[in-house]
């Protein structure tokens, strides 16, 4: 064989190789993707949307306080770790010190990779064992906890990205730092910052393991602040475990529709971010 | 001469970088000071510690003293949020608000500091355009975005968005050196208008520029002020022989 046959060869050896692992990454999601749309398609209607779960044997029933729980448990844990995310991002990139900067992102490092079940214990522990009860509360803050670092990493990032020629051209008008911070180059870390969010968002609408001694679930809807409350991943992780099978059904139908709002988060992240690109 | 500006045994470190060492001069009102010098000289860096730019860098200290109408502006009890309005700086690149249009870059710093009302918001942008020449121009699209504009008519908004907050002084770091020569002429020509109502000082790296536009000269070598007079005098008979060297061309 020559030497140029050979490095053909090898050159299409590689190609098969990087193609086929692509394809392996590839299989799992499109797999999970056809088997929940199987399962799950048949069973979504309107009653699904608009009702609660009826008794196991009865006809009917849906997930809306679920879904609505859990848009109430994003917006609430949104309006808690957001703020704080992104003014400890304006901190870190603005303000910080060298030596404080580096240990705030060291320990939002190790928090972003504390197992979700442990920031549930420890919400169980700050908030459900002092209020005698589980609550909507305390799930709004362990997914607050999760969103924390998230937003902060992400933000920070983004805040460095900004030149400094903005920073110094609204200074220089005799504007503070700290309004120079929000209005100007939080500002135009905007569309990064969004990406941010979003991605956060996504990623503690599908958490289970910080709500299951927090949130604990709820059967019907709730109506305070301190009662529990139900959330699709854990209507979905109780209704899995049943041994019913209409209640399999609605698992099956819940779960195709967090996955579909969880690809819509992550689309409209994306377009965000190539939004970015352009400007 | 009345003294606008004054600065005493000014010196800049940046760690352990001695940047600017130990300099002491007057900077007359009303009149266009040029600070010329080789890159690295250190004249960049006089200029940003005259509105106390160096704050936020971290690792630079200033010491000595800045003294502005009589009060030293590195004084503990002077804020530097109200000095930069009353010192406003003009950068070498121009560097207008890119989320913003034409209008609210100009009068962005009303904006970003409190709320304007709308007539007065309206004649504080004119007259600030008028200043700078770029009225004509722009008045038909003065919600367009300010990225729109040419670099020479950006560097111009951003003059206009500096005189808009009513400063005593400007502070120009080579505001033409990314500019063509027909905006580099446009900016000299605003200079030498702008000098009637406000003292000008400004760092540049061009020595035409500096005899054009300038009433006085500073030339700064290896962070030190070598000579500083009259600019005739500065170009046809400096004292020092570096300065001359410098003019000359010989090096730099």
């Amino acid at each position: 064989m020559t030497l140029l046959a050979w490095r053909k060869l090898k050159n299409t050896g590689m190609t098969l190789l990087m193609g086929g692992a692509t394809l392996m990454v590839l299989i799992p999601l499109i797999l999970i993707f056809v088997h929940i749309v199987k399962m799950g398609l048949g069973s979504i209607s309107l009653d699904f949307f608009i009702h609660i779960p009826k008794p196991t044997g009865e006809a009917g029933g849906g997930m809306a306080n679920g879904m609505l729980g859990s848009a109430f448990l994003i917006a609430l844990a949104s309006t808690l770790g957001i703020p704080i995310g992104i003014f400890g991002a304006i901190y870190l990139s603005e303000y910080g010190g060298s030596k404080v900067s580096g240990l705030i992102r060291f320990c939002a490092d190790v928090l972003s990779g504390i197992p979700s079940i442990i920031t549930g214990m420890v919400a169980y522990t700050l908030l459900v064992v002092p209020m005698k009860g589980f609550s909507a509360l305390a799930g709004a803050f362990a997914l607050a906890l999760i969103m924390i670092p998230i937003v902060l990493r992400t933000t920070e990032e983004q805040l460095k990205l900004v030149p400094n020629s903005l920073r110094e051209a609204s200074l220089a008008l005799g504007v503070p730092l700290w309004r120079t911070s929000l209005k100007v180059t939080l500002r135009s870390a905007m569309t990064g910052v969004m990406t941010g969010i979003l991605l956060a968002i996504a990623r503690i609408a599908g958490e289970t393991a910080p709500l299951l001694f927090t949130a604990l679930g709820n059967q019907f809807w709730t109506r305070k602040l301190t009662d529990p409350i139900a959330a699709m991943p854990l209507q979905i992780f109780n209704f899995a475990i049943s041994p019913y099978e209409d209640w399999h059904k609605l698992a099956w139908a819940g779960a195709l529709v967090l996955v579909t709002i969880m690809f819509a988060l992550s689309l409209t992240a994306r377009w965000f971010g190539r939004k970015k690109g352009l400007s | 001469m009345n003294t606008k500006v004054k600065l005493e045994d000014l010196n800049v470190h940046f760690g352990k970088t001695h940047a600017v060492k130990a300099v002491t001069m007057d900077f007359p009102g009303n009149t266009v000071t040029a600070i010329i010098g080789p890159s690295g000289c250190g004249k960049s860096t006089v200029l940003r510690s005259i509105n106390r730019m160096h704050d936020l860098t971290p690792g630079a200290s200033v010491t000595g003293k800045v003294i502005h109408d009589g009060i030293d502006i590195y004084d503990r009890s002077v804020d530097p949020v109200a000095i930069r309005r009353k010192i406003g700086m003009v950068f070498q690149k121009p560097n207008p608000f890119p989320a913003m249009s034409i209008y609210d870059n100009v009068i962005a710093g009303y904006k970003l500091n409190s709320r304007v009302n709308r007539a007065e918001a309206d004649e504080i942008v004119e007259s600030s355009l008028k200043r700078v020449a770029l009225w004509d121009e722009v008045k038909d699209r003065l919600r367009a975005n300010a990225m729109e504009l040419s670099g020479g008519q950006q560097q111009r908004l951003c003059i206009a968005r500096t005189i808009a907050v009513k400063p005593e002084v400007i502070l120009m770091d080579e505001p033409a050196s990314a500019l063509d020569p027909i905006s580099t002429l446009k900016i000299e020509e605003l200079i030498e208008e702008l000098k009637e109502k406000y003292t000008i000082i400004i760092v540049t790296h061009n020595m035409q520029q500096a005899a054009r536009v300038s009433d006085y000269t500073a030339f700064f070598y290896l962070g030190e002020l070598i000579e500083c007079g009259v600019t005739k005098k500065i170009f046809t008979t400096p004292e020092k022989k570096q300065t001359e060297d410098y003019i000359t061309g010989r090096f730099g």
